[in-house]
């Protein structure tokens, strides 16, 4: 720290830093001129220039969570065999870009031989997106790189291969909060408790008025307890989502038995075909059990199979169940459909079957 | 690897297995860094009681209200000292990227150096909102690493109530299906903001995020306050000997199964000649057909953005997608590029002014109804804007004949334009 005599230093506000000296040459020169691309093969997409040139772009996955050596490598790779440059997907992969189609086969060799699985793009389960987990998360009830390097492993030749009926999106997230996004595919903590408080801490460590003010169904209300002012939550309204937790963390929801893991499906951010929807609940109750969430893994092979095996060619997860609907969804995965799938929330009588339509 | 000093059976786990391994990455970082071995123990120690142990904290740099995330340790003996004490201190740096996230080695390289001068060496690339992650740094060292950074040419990005960092796809520089010229369009916003960015004062977060077509790749719709997509009005181009290429290289039914009836909106017919017939004023630029036959079709040529507004995550009252706030903003020189630029401060003032605290765009614009917040922020009502309009009789309509005489001027304008 500077000392306090010292005057301190301004700092210059750049914001977001201009990408045109961060691009490959080839990609500067045909910038806005682009007129089609097609895949070769898994892991490369071939785009076609307005001016005639052309480039190939290698797509590898990633941890995302990297140390000094596996960025570097990288890079080495990059100077190596593509000029130089290179970019990262919205899900942590990585897309280095040559000018000349003989340097696709030695870069994706270098990428394979670096420990990098060369794949992710057309009809294939992309990179998972997900969040921080126990490693930096300061509110999560898992982890979340360590279930995304297990689930990756288990799907690893679904993303090397181009197998799928359209691209599969997982998600990960370890709040209900779910910074994972919508997916295909998401895998989301579900805490089944109240928060546990702890009565003597609220007061100096909450803002209580703004505490009450979170929570979604008015379950929060000011009270005393051993003469200190505290909260309390009325348990029968109570809905889990552990939104008064990250404001006070005397109300701790977290919990390693009863934070369960739930899995959702047919979330869509694309407009393709169907506007963008959001995923819905299919299971719950799946143990949080590390280091590899083999019942997580199980489920999530389980539905994306029953996927790949019936739904039609450029169906999404969701526009596959729409075309078979939910009954035809339960019977082809084996999962059971419960009271819980019946949504109580805000709008939720626009979700139920207002017809006579019924599939049997 | 033996360098370790805490012992990780549970970690270790992950270490095998095809995909690459952040935990072989962390021990090998860790070997160098003794705030990582920490780390790797407490990790360890979360595997084995399936709990968090960090807490937040405030730590920051000079002149910057946001950009640290603070990251103390939990797990203390009874006299307050450390479980892992090299990791008593793990806070993270948000930095903001090139537009795009678009790299040269140099820049990856740099950033790598100055990062082991200062910090742990790990970083995600890149965390849900667009920023660079450094992973570890210690309350003493961030200001010598801001400088260093911020110095060479790099930032801090948002963080709790604030303007966040803005993402972009890859756009123009490598993608046919580019509307607009989306990193201008997200520098433009975003670097405008840069006061709200470092110093939060507002309700909430705030996001831009802009998608060159509605493929949405930022997820936009789902993810940002004000999502920016690219689309036109004109006609798709088309290219008849393309398509009738792709007709017979793929065939008839693969070509109706996969492109015609695929059409969420049945605007497209393929001819007895393998050419394609389009009812532009039907379609809706879902980009599926374009998608599918990139050869043979492209995005029209009276391009601009559409803008949605009030897009977010979960918290609290469940997910919200964006809605149409401006169908179509065409951009042909730098004053179109100045009225996204005008909308987007509208949009933060009305917002700064008028949500609750705590309340994301779209809950705002949920609590006062759209049409309020188009008059706020000075914008016309258009059909674009609906799924359909209300099927509930209880609405007053005293001012009908105003509100229709609105929607005749408009329309008079409109064509007294176009001719």
């Amino acid at each position: 720290m500077a000392e306090a005599t010292e005057k301190p230093r301004s700092p210059i506000e750049s914001g977001t830093p201009d990408p045109f000296p961060h691009l490959h040459p080839t990609l500067r020169r045909n910038f806005g001129l682009w007129r089609y691309h097609d895949r070769p093969q898994p892991g490369v997409l071939h785009h076609v220039g307005e001016t005639g040139e052309e480039v190939w772009t290698v797509r590898v996955g990633t941890q995302r969570q990297m140390d000094l050596a596996t960025v570097r490598k990288l890079c080495d790779i990059a100077d190596a065999h593509a000029d130089g440059y290179m970019r990262f997907t919205i899900r942590s992969t990585v897309e280095i870009t040559v000018d000349e189609e003989r340097k696709v086969q030695p870069l994706m060799d270098a990428l394979r031989e670096a420990g990098f699985p060369v794949g992710g793009t057309g009809p294939a389960v992309k990179m998972i997106s997900h969040t921080q987990g126990w490693l930096h998360c300061d509110i999560p009830a898992t982890d979340a790189s360590g279930v995304v390097k297990a689930l990756m492993d288990e799907l690893y030749d679904e993303f090397t291969q181009e197998n799928m009926p359209n691209k599969v999106h997982i998600t990960t997230s370890c709040c209900q909060i779910n910074c994972g996004g919508q997916g295909d595919i998401a895998v989301n903590i579900q805490h089944t408790k109240p928060p546990k408080i702890q009565h003597d801490l609220v007061g100096d460590q909450c803002e209580r008025p703004s505490v009450v003010a979170r929570c979604p169904v008015a379950a929060i209300r000011p009270a005393m307890v051993n003469g200190k002012p505290t909260l309390e939550v009325d348990e029968t309204k109570c809905i889990a989502c552990g939104a008064c937790y990250p404001p006070c963390p005397p109300m701790q929801i977290n919990d390693p038995e009863h934070s369960r893991l739930a899995i959702w499906v047919g979330g869509s951010h694309s407009n393709a075909r169907s506007m963008p929807s959001f995923h819905k609940m299919v299971v719950a109750g799946l143990p949080n059990n590390p280091p590899r969430w083999p019942e997580v893994a199980e489920h999530v092979k389980k539905i994306l199979y029953a996927y790949r095996d019936n739904a039609r060619d450029y169906e999404r997860v969701g526009e596959w169940i729409d075309r078979v609907g939910w009954r035809r969804f339960f019977e082809l995965t084996g999962l059971p459909f419960t009271k819980h799938h019946i949504e109580n929330w805000d709008g939720s009588r626009y979700k139920l079957n207002t017809s006579a339509h019924l599939r049997f | 690897m033996s360098d370790n000093t805490y012992d990780t059976p549970r970690l270790d786990e992950l270490e095998s297995g095809p995909w690459p391994s952040f935990v072989t990455g962390l021990k090998r970082q860790a070997a160098d860094n003794p705030m990582l071995d920490g780390v790797l123990g407490q990790l360890e120690h979360s595997y084995k009681d399936r709990t968090g142990y960090w807490k937040g904290g405030t730590v920051g740099v000079y002149g910057y209200g946001c950009g640290i995330i603070p990251r103390f340790t939990e797990l203390k003996d009874d006299d307050g000292n450390p479980f892992y004490p090299e990791a008593h201190e793990f806070h993270t740096m948000r930095v903001v990227p090139p537009a795009g996230m678009h790299y040269s080695t140099q820049l990856l390289r740099d950033i790598c150096d100055i990062w082991e001068r200062h910090g742990s060496g790990l970083m995600a690339l890149h965390g849900q909102t667009g920023d660079i992650m450094l992973q570890g740094v210690t309350a003493d060292n961030v200001q010598a690493c801001f400088d260093e950074l911020n110095e060479y040419g790099l930032d801090l990005g948002g963080a709790g109530p604030a303007v966040r960092t803005g993402m972009s796809c890859v756009g123009a520089a490598r993608c046919e299906q580019s509307c607009c010229n989306e990193q201008k369009i997200h520098r433009l916003l975003v670097n405008n903001f840069l006061d709200d960015l470092h110093r939060p004062s507002l309700p909430y977060k705030f996001k831009f995020k802009v998608s060159g077509c509605a493929n949405d790749c930022m997820n936009s719709i789902e993810r940002s306050d004000f999502a920016v997509i690219g689309t036109w009005r004109d006609e798709i181009q088309v290219d008849q000997s393309e398509v009738q290429a792709y007709v017979q290289e793929k065939g008839r039914k693969h070509t109706i199964d996969n492109v015609v009836s695929r059409c969420p909106s049945g605007s497209l017919s393929l001819n007895d000649d393998d050419t394609l017939e389009i009812d532009n004023s039907s379609c809706v630029r879902c980009m599926h057909c374009i998608n599918v036959m990139s050869k043979a079709l492209s995005p029209g040529k009276d391009r601009g953005v559409t803008i949605l507004a009030g897009g977010k995550r979960t918290l609290r009252v469940g997910d919200m997608f964006g809605t149409v706030v401006v169908p179509f903003l065409p951009l042909r020189d730098d004053s179109d590029y100045q009225r996204i630029l005008e909308l987007a401060q509208e949009f933060v003032d009305f917002f700064a002014e008028n949500a609750l605290e705590h309340e994301r765009l779209g809950e705002m614009i949920e609590r006062i109804g759209l049409p309020s917040f188009l008059e706020g922020v000075g914008l016309e009502v258009d059909p674009n804007m609906i799924r359909e309009p209300r099927s509930i009789s209880y609405v007053r309509t005293d001012d009908w004949d105003e509100e229709a005489e609105k929607w005749y001027r408009r329309q008079q304008m409109a064509s007294e334009q176009a001719s």
